[in-house]
């Protein structure tokens, strides 16, 4: 998980890419000629990203748009499929021991780093060891802290013990793999591979101009298959509409549209004849968090009323042109761990009057507002700046709870102000934010009572001692079935207590140039098959 | 004497400077720590500890000041306190040509259209030139720069496709040969440049409009229409000469501003400047960036007003003897 702080930047990551269950309404269009011709090398992609990445040395990067480049360069121990579920990467497979202790990868051979060294069990212990020393200034160190011992037996097999099952274990190996032959014995912070990568994936680096392109070419050694596309070129353009009007000029490939580009301005024959579009949920969520701490709203029956008073149909049909569906709990729909039979709150204004009339809202003063001990209803919601989608959700929240009696205020807050002066110090009455999740659904960290102090991320102070139980139950077993138990529990807790008011899950909206043949979207996104990409003979433009 | 006095004074002045530099950025809330890690769940305490070591924010405040200070002094601005932890230096230099060289074309172009624009209206005053190049220009200065970079996108770059919409050069510009690399160049430019320059076009016109009518008033030039020269002579060679002294000083004032740049005409125009880069370094409470753009912005203009305090010096010898 990570928090997103663009809504407009939902950040395209190809490797730890997103999930599907085609969405309601419309199915993802295909391209017509797709069956006609059979793939050949050559040409290039060009995809159009907002952010410039900040260093190709992924365990140094915090931001997406590093990810996402370094993810075409290097690979990881395991990956996730175009089902997401967890299949070996540089690791040709993997067995965990029946106590769910130790996990033994058996490495492929054969495979070579972009300078043509061989690619050794010597390069995983030294991604091992610099993540966890504590002069590396790194983000992911604390899944690998679990590790107890680490050794291997031989060049192409990796054995990694931990003192207690821990779930995330197996998909915290699919960190990229560095190479150990370049850093070893250097200073990771002031090595060139930041901005001249090495790594094992279907792409090599060719050259980055700060600001403007990241340029990569296909790696012919690839041990899956060299990629048909000779280049993969990343253009930063900071501006949506820029980026917009670049691709309908044909200077990209790909991109990421705005619910409102997908809905109103790209729905013209000779677009849809030159692009296609595609369409599937994205992996994060829309909230609306109460602090717990803050006496309105230790009443559960507050937070349920709240949410029976917002109608989430009309969020996401106004802010996002109905490019998304209504979430109901901390798990997108699609997910091996959604459970679906939790029961949502419904839009229902009435309901909301009773539960409030219920907790000793019942009288409203002259101007329509529910008094309590002669005071009035009222609090703040506060979100950051620079994200549009939450503003107007925050405003249409806040007519919705006139309605009810309530009076809301809304607040808009720089990023770091927002962050230090009221995240930390547990100073809001509501805040407006989004989840953005990870495949596996350990969710230790926003959840558990433990983790409520400043800086944590339970800031809204949720405490149940059922969920602290289960969640660590769900981390402490591989067994799905074990898991999944634990997982659904959580959810029926949570959509009963209504700590956050999820409201929505948007879609992710990729548009690729038609040109481009072999797309599939999958649970996965439409990145998982990309070596596979090509575009026909007579097509190529580069 | 008088210049060493005028050196002199400009050490206490920079020290100032970078301590003014310096607090203002620091008592922003948050800092880059928070920035890079905060609300991801798999960032431990510790690991927020050992990037704040890393960058030296566990020290004391006056500390870092001295830390920093020293580096300056040295010319070393020290490491971007962004993930990537290169040298400021490095990331200013790849940065400042572009901004430069962008703005030097768009002064000369607001320079070369102004006085002319200005010549005109002010010999046309009153009359349906002067008020149609009035309205014409404070169009140019009400118009939202980001929304005539969008029309003009789409017109010339969707609709005509006669120019490249963004960026500074094609794709495979690489291969292209030293004339055909400057015309793709050049296209790049058209767009930006036009779209700086029209909006500070109506203050340039109208001061030399202004500048033009007074001197026009002056007795001189009724001397010299009274010894019968042509009109043309009047106004270009008497008049012109002494109207352009006022925006010459306006023009030394511009040098510091050339190596700002603006954050929305960049992000519009997907020009990696030297705006982006301090207001991407602002958000990210990226100190070294933040204060070493600041440090060399105010060193430009200390250094610019000596220029021209020289200069007034070497014009006037009671500055020199004062």
């Amino acid at each position: 998980m990570s928090m997103s702080r663009g809504g407009r930047a939902v950040v395209f990551l190809l490797a730890a890419c997103l999930l599907a269950a085609c969405s309601s309404g419309e199915q993802a269009p295909f391209p017509v000629s797709q069956v006609a011709s059979s793939p050949v090398a050559g040409d290039a992609i060009v995809e159009g990203t907002i952010g410039e990445a900040s260093t190709l040395i992924p365990i140094l990067a915090s931001d997406s748009a590093s990810h996402a480049v370094a993810g075409q360069i290097y690979n990881g121990l395991v990956k996730y499929d175009r089902n997401l579920t967890i299949t070996g990467d540089l690791a040709e497979s993997f067995e965990i021991s029946a106590d769910g202790l130790t996990i033994t990868f058996h490495l492929r051979r054969g495979v070579t780093w972009h300078d043509g060294a061989p690619f050794t069990s010597r390069d995983v212990l030294y991604t091992y060891r610099v993540i966890i020393d504590p002069k590396t200034p790194t983000a992911y160190a604390e899944d690998f802290k679990q590790v107890k011992s680490i050794s291997s037996p031989d060049d192409f097999t990796v054995r990694v013990t931990y003192d207690k099952p821990f779930a995330p274990a197996l998909a915290s190996w699919g960190t990229n793999i560095l190479p150990a032959h370049l850093l070893e014995g250097q200073d990771i912070t002031k090595s060139p591979l930041a901005r001249k990568p090495v790594g094992t994936g279907p792409y090599r680096f060719k050259e980055w101009i700060a600001g403007q392109k990241i340029v990569l070419d296909a790696n012919p050694a690839y041990f899956e298959g060299r990629p048909y596309l000779d280049r993969y070129i990343y253009r930063i353009i900071p501006d949506t509409s820029t980026m917009y009007m670049e691709m309908k000029a044909g200077a990209i490939d790909l991109m990421n549209l705005t619910p409102v580009q997908y809905a109103r301005q790209t729905t013209s024959r000779l677009f849809t004849s030159r692009f296609n579009k595609f369409r599937y949920p994205s992996s994060g969520y829309l909230y609306m968090g109460y602090n717990l701490r803050h006496p309105l709203f230790g009443d559960k029956r507050i937070r349920q009323a709240i949410t029976a008073a917002i109608d989430k149909k009309e969020l996401i049909h106004g802010v996002l042109f109905g490019m998304g569906q209504k979430a109901h709990g901390p798990i997108v729909p699609g997910r091996w761990a959604y459970n679906p039979d939790v029961k949502d709150i419904d839009y229902n204004p009435k309901h909301a009057g009773e539960l409030l009339a219920s907790a000793g809202w019942k009288e409203k003063n002259a101007d329509g507002i529910l008094v309590k001990d002669g005071k009035p209803f009222q609090f703040t919601i506060l979100t950051n700046q620079g994200n549009q989608q939450r503003l107007l959700s925050a405003q249409i929240i806040q007519q919705r709870l006139k309605y009810v009696g309530i009076d809301v205020k809304i607040r808009i807050v720089e990023w770091a102000t927002f962050l230090k002066e009221y995240i930390d110090k547990g100073k809001f009455e509501v805040v407006m934010l989004a989840w953005n999740i990870s495949q596996d659904p350990d969710m230790y960290d926003v959840w558990h009572s433990s983790k409520t102090n400043a800086g944590e991320l339970n800031f809204i102070g949720f405490k149940n001692a059922e969920v602290d139980r289960l969640l660590v139950e769900g981390r402490g077993t591989f067994d799905i079935e074990k898991r999944k138990q634990a997982y659904f529990r959580i959810q029926e807790i949570l959509a009963e207590e209504q700590p956050y008011t999820f409201l929505y899950v948007p879609d992710a909206l990729p548009v690729v140039s038609a040109r481009i043949r072999g797309v599939e979207p999958a649970p996965a996104g439409i990145g998982h098959n990309q070596i596979k990409w090509y575009v026909p003979k007579n097509e190529q433009v580069y | 004497m008088y210049l060493l006095k005028r050196i002199l004074m400009l050490i206490p002045l920079m020290l100032g400077i970078t301590l003014i530099t310096f607090t203002v950025i620091h008592l922003a809330p948050g800092e880059p720590v928070e920035m890079q890690m905060a609300m991801n769940p798999k960032v431990g305490k510790d690991a927020r500890e050992r990037l704040r070591k890393f960058y030296g924010l566990d020290r004391p405040l006056h500390e870092q000041y001295v830390t920093w200070v020293g580096k300056l002094a040295r010319l070393d601005l020290g490491r971007s306190f962004s993930p990537d932890n290169r040298p400021v230096l490095d990331k200013i230099k790849e940065r400042l040509p572009v901004t430069l060289s962008l703005n030097i074309i768009a002064l000369l172009l607001e320079f070369g259209l102004a006085i002319p624009i200005g010549i005109m209206a002010a010999t046309h005053r009153d009359t349906w030139l002067d008020k149609g190049i009035t309205v014409f220009v404070f169009v140019g200065f009400a118009v939202p720069t980001f929304w005539l970079a969008l029309l003009l996108m789409y017109f010339f770059g969707v609709k005509l496709n006669w120019l490249p919409i963004s960026g500074l050069h094609s794709l495979g510009s690489d291969n292209f040969g030293t004339l055909r690399y400057l015309w793709d160049l050049a296209k790049h430019l058209v767009m930006p440049v036009m779209v700086a320059s029209f909006g500070s076009l109506a203050g340039l016109s109208r001061y030399m409009r202004s500048t033009m009518l007074n001197v026009i008033g002056q007795d001189y030039i009724t001397t010299a229409r009274a010894k019968g020269l042509s009109e043309r002579v009047v106004i270009y060679k008497h008049a012109l000469r002494n109207a352009l002294l006022p925006l010459i000083t306006l023009l030394g004032f511009s040098i510091p501003g050339l190596i700002g740049g603006s954050v929305i005409f960049e992000t519009i125009f997907a020009i990696p400047g030297m705006g982006q880069l301090f207001y991407q370094g602002a958000m990210s409470r990226d100190y070294p960036v933040v204060m070493g753009i600041l440090v060399i912005g105010a060193f430009l203009t200390l250094i610019g007003n000596l220029i021209a305090d020289v200069c007034y010096a070497l014009a006037d010898p009671r500055i020199r003897q004062s």
